[in-house]
């Protein structure tokens, strides 16, 4: 049986008078494929801020391990050094850089000075993007920037895998070729998709876990999911097929 | 391969042409001009190159970039003072300003403090040092042999000297060589740390500090380090005009001096590393030209400057001037492209030969 690679125990995260992320239980193994779900205000980008370290969490707020580290109270930067590749909701790229010094910074910190070249050649061939090698990823459009994005995390060759919303501004061609390309990440990498797009998570397939109120509403495979009462009732409403 | 590191345009590319014809020109300048204020100009531009490298480049501003200018000076004359010779002094006056800076920098850039908090901290510490070297009038506040004077500074110390030789001191057209030789060094090791994976880093962290660190590098540490840096360039501009000016006041740590330094980058051109250089030159001759007539005060004509170069030249004069190079030479390579295209459309169109035309006029018949 494979190990666990991202593991939260009572996971809690509150904003004031709210109760963002309430007492949640997450586990991934390794080369597992997850899709985190629910309606707007779940707590879905939450949970995915604590695990990544972008929200300063303590003991107070549960714990979470990843690959056997308890990373609770970690910085970002100490959490992707433990081989965790990161896409953020909004396209976090460097706007002024171009497409390859982009990728090159990323390259660089796990391939080095001199494999760092290779290693953007290598991604730039499988995301497409020789047209674009030498503009500024401010020029680019939204979706191309979350190619962008998402070569920055396969520079790294990462074993865990977190993107938040990757289909967010992507058109229909570009959404399969999204699908493919995660499916393929997923070859080598746990993968923990954060989506709202029913069809974008049917395409995916995989295991789905849906949140309501900050906890955990239900978990188990796509199908099973989408055809749960509850589930339907709080997320997808009546207009599910 | 489809492109290598040394590809990292961003990082600005180094006109060794131009860096070599300029260095030369310098060296050559004592010959026919009198060097006491090249000197300090030199000075002046080792100091805005200083806050250049960091606030151009790692996107860092600092509002008290003068504290580590007056820093490494007072350290400099206390030292000197103490020890009689400028050896350990001037070495001092650049270790000091970095170490401060690695401490208040480690302090902001781990804290997460924010840009606008950053710059006041900056300011203040730069206003508390202004202060307290100003209240330090009277005996009981003395290092060793040197009494820090107050208000008045700390005068008569010895100056540069050959290292090792305090018989030996170094001013007029030699003060002005060290400085030419420290300005010349200072550019080149920027340049040289802008083309390393280091300044890649720093490029990445001006541009989006976040996602450096979601690429898994310490995005504070790499900042506290180009921080300290630059406040150990700002040290030995501050040594070199102590021996220069040979007193030091609290008026190297004053907001007038940090100001100007923000003015020189932002006039020269943010993000490059000869803007700033030759924003101090030109500003600092201007400065100094105004200060011998009382008609109009110098800072309302720097400030008015100010406010041209943000409207007129918002990117600075030294890149405004490379993209109109830039803009001329595609210009002309445009207008070759389109000659030698006329001129083969014209060939295909003109007959090789009588002969062949007669061919060609049978054959259609």
């Amino acid at each position: 049986m494979s190990e666990m690679i991202v593991e939260t125990r009572d996971l809690s995260m509150r904003f004031g008078g709210v109760l963002a992320v309430n007492n949640v239980n997450f586990n991934l193994r390794e080369r597992e494929l997850r899709c985190l779900i629910g309606p707007n205000g779940a707590g879905k980008s939450t949970l995915f801020k604590c695990i990544t370290g972008l929200h300063q969490i303590n003991h107070s707020n549960g714990r979470v391990f990843i690959r056997g580290h308890d990373v609770t109270g970690w910085r970002p930067h100490e959490i992707v050094q433990l081989g965790v590749g990161i896409k953020t909701q909004v396209p976090s790229v460097m706007n002024g850089l171009t497409v390859w010094e982009n990728l090159w910074l990323s390259a660089r910190r796990i391939h080095g000075k001199k494999g760092a070249s290779a290693e953007v050649d290598r991604v730039v061939t499988e995301l497409g993007l020789q047209t674009n090698l030498r503009r500024s990823v401010g020029e680019l459009a939204h979706g191309q920037r979350q190619i962008v994005e998402i070569g920055l995390v396969l520079c790294q060759r990462p074993k865990l895998v977190l993107l938040d919303e990757p289909a967010a501004g992507i058109t229909g061609a570009e959404a399969d070729r999204l699908v493919e390309l995660i499916h393929d990440i997923n070859q080598q990498a746990a993968v923990v998709v954060v989506d709202h797009d029913m069809n974008f998570v049917r395409m995916l397939g995989g295991t789905v876990t849906v949140l309501h109120q900050g906890a955990v509403l239900m978990e188990g495979a796509t199908e099973a999911v989408m055809n749960d009462a509850k589930v339907r009732e709080v997320y997808i409403g009546n207009r599910a097929k | 391969m489809i492109g290598d590191a040394a590809n990292f345009s961003s990082a600005g590319r180094t006109h060794w042409g131009w860096i070599i014809a300029v260095t030369l020109l310098l060296v050559f300048l004592p010959a026919g001009f009198d060097t006491h204020t090249p000197t300090l100009l030199g000075i002046w531009a080792l100091l805005a190159l200083s806050l250049g490298l960091m606030w151009g480049y790692a996107g860092i501003l600092s509002f008290g970039h003068a504290a580590y200018f007056g820093l490494g000076a007072y350290t400099y004359a206390i030292t000197a003072m103490n020890l009689g010779e400028s050896t350990a002094a001037w070495m001092l006056a650049i270790l000091l300003p970095a170490f401060v800076a690695a401490l208040i920098g480690a302090m902001m850039f781990y804290g997460r403090i924010s840009d606008v908090y950053m710059g006041v901290i900056t300011l203040v510490f730069s206003l508390i040092m202004a202060k307290f070297m100003g209240a330090t009038a009277g005996d009981a506040y003395s290092i060793g042999n040197a009494r820090l004077g107050g208000f008045n500074g700390i005068p008569a110390f010895p100056i540069l000297n050959v290292p090792g030789d305090p018989s030996m001191p170094i001013y007029g057209v030699d003060l002005y060589y060290v400085v030419l030789f420290c300005l010349v060094f200072c550019y080149l090791i920027s340049r040289w740390v802008m083309s390393s994976a280091f300044g890649r880093i720093l490029l990445g962290i001006r541009e989006n500090e976040s996602r450096i660190e979601l690429l898994g590098y310490n995005a504070p540490a790499y900042k506290t380090a180009i921080f300290s840096l630059s406040a150990a360039m700002a040290g030995l501009a501050g040594c070199l005009f102590a021996s220069w000016a040979e007193i030091v006041t609290p008026a190297l740590f004053g907001l007038g001096q940090s100001v100007e330094v923000i003015i020189w980058v932002i006039a020269g051109g943010l993000g490059t590393l000869i803007g700033p250089v030759v924003g101090a030159v030109l500003l600092g001759t201007m400065k100094l030209l105004l200060g011998e007539q009382t008609m109009i005060d110098n800072s309302l004509v720097i400030g008015a400057i100010l406010v041209l170069v943000v409207l007129l030249l918002p990117r600075g004069l030294i890149p405004t001037i490379m993209g109109w190079i830039r803009q001329q030479d595609q210009r002309s390579v445009n207008r070759a492209r389109n000659n030698s295209m006329r001129r083969r459309a014209g060939e295909r169109r003109t007959p090789k030969s009588p002969d062949q035309a007669h061919k060609s006029v049978k054959h259609h018949e």
